[in-house]
């Protein structure tokens, strides 16, 4: 589903943040990235939503060459993507439903066919009753959890998470990992970063390990 | 659009769960509703600065336009003033004074006149001397050089083309040397507001500039608000039409409200100067009425506001939405 086919990315500043990354993911996998802060494991994922462009080596994604999509596809290839980024959160002058609706209303469902699988989304994050809540009324959990809610509500193949329980407490973080492995289950794609070493570890999951930019650990399924 | 065309194709094999088209295109429109509205209420709920706004394209709008109206009338007023024009009449060298006395009570009988005035070669000369600071050259001449001369005003209600008649009939006469239209402070006139026009044009090019910069400046900073917004719609796959949409019909809006209240200033101006203008009118004993901007003029002014707003969202649009991109 998601292949690395030695890829490296170097910052303008002439930072090496992957060097000859090769690594492969497979459809219904669910995959963690782990390293130390500053490892490349954000990098790897910003590659895959092509919010950059490697500066060697190829990145395939659902059989496609990324070198391929031009910049009018980028959107297009995003829409297939759901991501839950720590960075870039919700907007907070809307609700939550009009947040998890925000993908839905970009590909242009019809008002009814959003209202359906807005509501559906929000009751597999167990949100279904905060629908006109407005963001900063939430906990911290709670608004991580309308983040999962507007990355599945497109029914995307691929989930992507980078650093999603960062801020949360352990019971939280397990819920929300349990949240990703039920998404897994029905078949998506789920590759997320954490440096959570020890709640990933508990989960019987594979995990790529980077160093420096370098994969050390995770290279077969 | 052929991209899009593309994109829906490619999307649609692409996976079973995806709209189809006829969906897609609902909701492309229930978008433009959806942005349409939205942007009305952002625009309306910061009533100040959008306020602020609407005035500077008003007031920018009104200026040219209501010097263009004002010219309107003006030529309106003066293509009523094109038969009253003199005809100055030469009489033939060595006619009498008491000929001349005869032709211009001839004159006066005629239907077409209205007035008569002589004027003889002697007053005429001395006239001449003191207006024109000859007076010692033409003392030393030996004989007046000047004609008789006879000061025609026609009726009133005589068209151009009949006082052109009058004249050439005059100009047929046995003891007239040379019968003229005096209608050159007319041309002057003409010239004058030829001129006008062409200032005012200028000016209403150099205000609309404004207005677009204006514009473009005021959706770069509806933008730089909404940066962390765009930045999530773009990472959700939102393409850059899609972000430009609501800034766009925020444009739309601040031009429209803004040509609204181009019309309304141009009106309240006509409406403060009806009553002094109908006064000076009535002086003249004119029929003349000022001509506002109709309702046709005011619909135009509010389209041209709306286009000056999108084609001022655009410049901002074009320039600075696709730079903005989640990091
Ligand atoms: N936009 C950027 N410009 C320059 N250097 C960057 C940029 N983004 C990340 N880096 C550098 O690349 C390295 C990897 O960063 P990142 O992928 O964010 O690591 P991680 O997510 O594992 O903490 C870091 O050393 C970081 O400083
Ligand atoms: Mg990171």
């Amino acid at each position: 589903m998601i292949t690395f086919d030695r890829v490296s990315k170097r910052y303008e500043e002439g930072h090496d943040a992957l060097r000859e990354v090769s690594v492969s993911i497979d459809r219904d996998e669910l995959v963690f990235l782990t390293g130390h802060s500053g490892a490349g494991k954000s990098t790897m994922l910003r590659l895959i939503m092509l919010m950059d462009r490697p500066s060697r080596g190829q990145v395939t994604v659902d059989g496609q060459n990324l070198a391929t999509v031009r910049p009018r596809g980028v959107p297009q290839h995003r829409r297939n993507i759901g991501v839950v980024f720590q960075n870039h959160q919700l907007l907070f002058d809307r609700t939550v439903f009009d947040n998890v609706a925000l993908p839905l209303i970009i590909a242009g469902y019809d008002h009814r066919e959003v209202g359906r699988r807005v509501r559906a989304a929000l009751d597999k994050v167990g949100l279904l009753n905060r629908e006109r809540a407005m963001p900063l009324t939430l906990s911290g959990g709670e608004q991580q959890r309308v983040g999962i809610a507007r990355a599945v509500v497109g029914k995307p193949k691929i989930l992507l998470a980078d650093e999603p329980t960062g801020n949360l407490d352990p019971t939280l973080s397990a819920e929300i990992m349990n949240l990703f492995e039920a998404f897994n289950q029905v078949g998506v794609t789920v590759l997320i970063a954490s440096h959570d070493l020890i709640l990933i570890s508990r989960l019987q999951h594979r995990i790529i390990t980077l160093q420096q930019g370098r994969l050390v650990t995770g290279n077969a399924p | 659009m052929m991209g899009r065309r593309e994109n829906l194709r490619r999307k649609e094999g692409a996976s079973p769960s995806e709209a189809n088209l006829r969906d897609r295109y609902h909701g492309w429109l229930q978008h433009h509703r959806l942005s349409a509205a939205d942007s009305l209420l952002r625009v309306l709920d910061n009533l100040g600065p959008s306020l602020l706004t609407w005035l500077v394209i008003g007031i920018a709008l009104a200026l040219p336009v209501g010097l263009n109206v004002a010219l309107d009338n003006v030529n309106e007023l003066s293509a009523g003033w094109d038969s009253p024009a003199q005809i100055s009449v030469f009489l033939q060298e060595g006619i009498s004074a008491d000929r001349a006395n005869q032709l211009e009570i001839e004159l006066s009988a005629r239907e077409d006149i209205a007035q008569t005035q002589f004027v003889s070669r002697e007053e005429a000369l001395a006239e001449f001397s003191t207006l024109s600071g000859f007076a010692d050259v033409l003392a030393s001449l030996q004989k007046n050089p000047l004609p008789n001369l006879i000061l025609i005003t026609p009726t009133d209600n005589l068209q151009g083309s009949s006082v052109s008649a009058l004249r050439e009939s005059i100009q047929g006469m046995p003891d007239v040397a040379e019968a003229v239209l005096d209608m050159e402070w007319l041309q002057r006139l003409n010239r004058i507001m030829e001129l006008s026009r062409r200032l005012v044009m200028a000016i209403g090019l150099m205000l609309v500039a404004g207005v677009l910069l204006i514009l473009g400046n005021t959706i770069r900073l509806a933008i730089e608000n909404r940066r962390d917004e765009i930045v999530i719609v773009k990472l959700v796959g939102g393409s850059n039409a899609f972000v430009r949409r609501p800034f766009l019909y925020t444009g739309l809006w601040y031009g429209v409200g803004g040509g609204g209240l181009a019309a309304l200033l141009v009106s309240l101006s006509l409406w403060y100067l009806e009553e002094p203008v109908g006064n000076l009118v009535l002086l003249y004993g004119s029929a003349f009425q000022l001509r506002g901007l109709g309702v046709m003029g005011a619909l135009n002014l509010i389209t041209l506001g709306g286009l000056l707003g999108l084609g001022g969202a655009w410049l901002a649009v074009t320039r600075h939405i696709a730079s903005i991109e989640p990091r």
